[in-house]
């Protein structure tokens, strides 16, 4: 093990909880556009359903990834991953009053909002990872 | 001469300044103009006020694609010529400020844009306008997604990293690789969505 915490941090091999993350962002925000394409028109929910539920599915894989790491700077994740989750709820809020008032309902708007809440742990998600697996000692003592 | 002293491996210099700037990663000071700017956008919204949306969309969007070249294609090879130290201390006063200015600026315009178009009728499937906004929700998602998941993360972390008593200049350096990495995809889009929003306010 290296002596110098900095080069251990550095060094350290995570699973690619980023990339899924990012991943999911990005099928989310692909969904998104779809249904925004179809307004004010009422969209087709198949496709933006189904790009819903596979990033769904990879921002949970990278949450089970994540849970399953022994050895994390866990105390600087959650501090950060807090205040981030905050922020992008407030996002997500705008963005789905902006859809509310636009007179979306119904299966279109649940849509949206499984959408938003997806976008609003993905992003804070991918930052506290970011921020934590670089953080000095690279893990919180248990 | 204090710039040209020898750097520990894998650190930024920080005994050469008697004080390195205290970083901060959130700047409170600038939270009560965000809120304001969130109020505004959100007052704008529900009354459909069409002064507040075209302002907001107009100055919201001209500011961040102005930042977005400026950083990409002036600054940013600047700051890639520049030693690990001055880009350090550099990124500890210039980044804090990003964390709130762009966050904002997307918001605001996108907000406000979606809006507008709808009120204008522009997202109406035979409005002419409307392949064009389509065009530019694609343009959009692209740079959503290199913001969101790649540049903001790689900033944040920057700012904790400078804030340790000893900064990783390695750390930095290859969070700082990011905003490089990705200047031209964002400049390019960019560029497209100057030459959508043209087209879809002249025609």
């Amino acid at each position: 093990m290296s002596a110098d915490p900095a080069a251990a941090a550095r060094g350290r091999r995570l699973p690619p909880v980023d990339v899924l993350t990012v991943a999911s962002l990005a099928l989310v925000v692909v969904g998104g556009i779809l249904m925004a394409s179809y307004v004010p028109r009422r969209p087709p929910l198949a496709a933006p359903s189904a790009l819903a539920a596979a990033g769904a599915a990879l921002a949970l894989a990278s949450v089970l990834l994540l849970a399953r790491l022994q050895r994390f700077a866990w105390d600087r994740f959650f501090a950060v991953f807090g205040w981030a989750l905050l922020a992008y709820l407030v996002s997500a809020a705008m963005i789905g009053f902006a859809f509310i008032r636009d007179h979306t309902s119904g299966g279109p708007l649940a849509l949206v909002v499984v959408m938003l809440a997806i976008y609003a742990v993905d992003v804070p998600l991918v930052i506290a990872f970011t921020v934590a697996r670089y953080a000095s000692p690279p893990y919180s003592p248990r | 001469m204090a710039d040209t002293e020898p750097l520990q491996a894998g650190t930024v210099a920080t005994a050469q300044r008697p004080a390195r700037p205290a970083v901060q990663v959130v700047p409170l000071r600038g939270l009560p103009v965000v809120a304001v700017v969130v109020a505004l956008v959100v007052a704008a919204i529900a009354g459909n006020w069409m002064w507040a949306l075209t302002f907001c969309h107009v100055v919201g969007g001209g500011l961040w694609t102005a930042l977005d070249l400026f950083l990409g294609l002036v600054l940013g090879p600047i700051l890639g010529r520049l030693s690990v130290p001055a880009r350090a201390e550099f990124a500890a006063r210039f980044m804090p400020k990003m964390v709130l200015i762009m966050p904002t600026l997307v918001l605001m315009t996108l907000a406000a844009g979606f809006q507008l178009a709808l009120r204008e009728g522009n997202l109406a499937p035979g409005n002419p306008n409307h392949a064009w906004l389509i065009a530019s929700y694609c343009v959009v998602g692209v740079m959503a997604v290199i913001a969101l998941g790649v540049l903001e993360p790689a900033n944040i972390a920057v700012l904790f990293e400078m804030r340790k008593q000893r900064p990783d200049g390695e750390v930095i350096a290859r969070l700082m690789r990011r905003f490089l990495y990705t200047a031209g995809v964002t400049g390019a889009m960019q560029v497209a969505t100057l030459i959508i929003m043209t087209r879809v306010a002249t025609q």
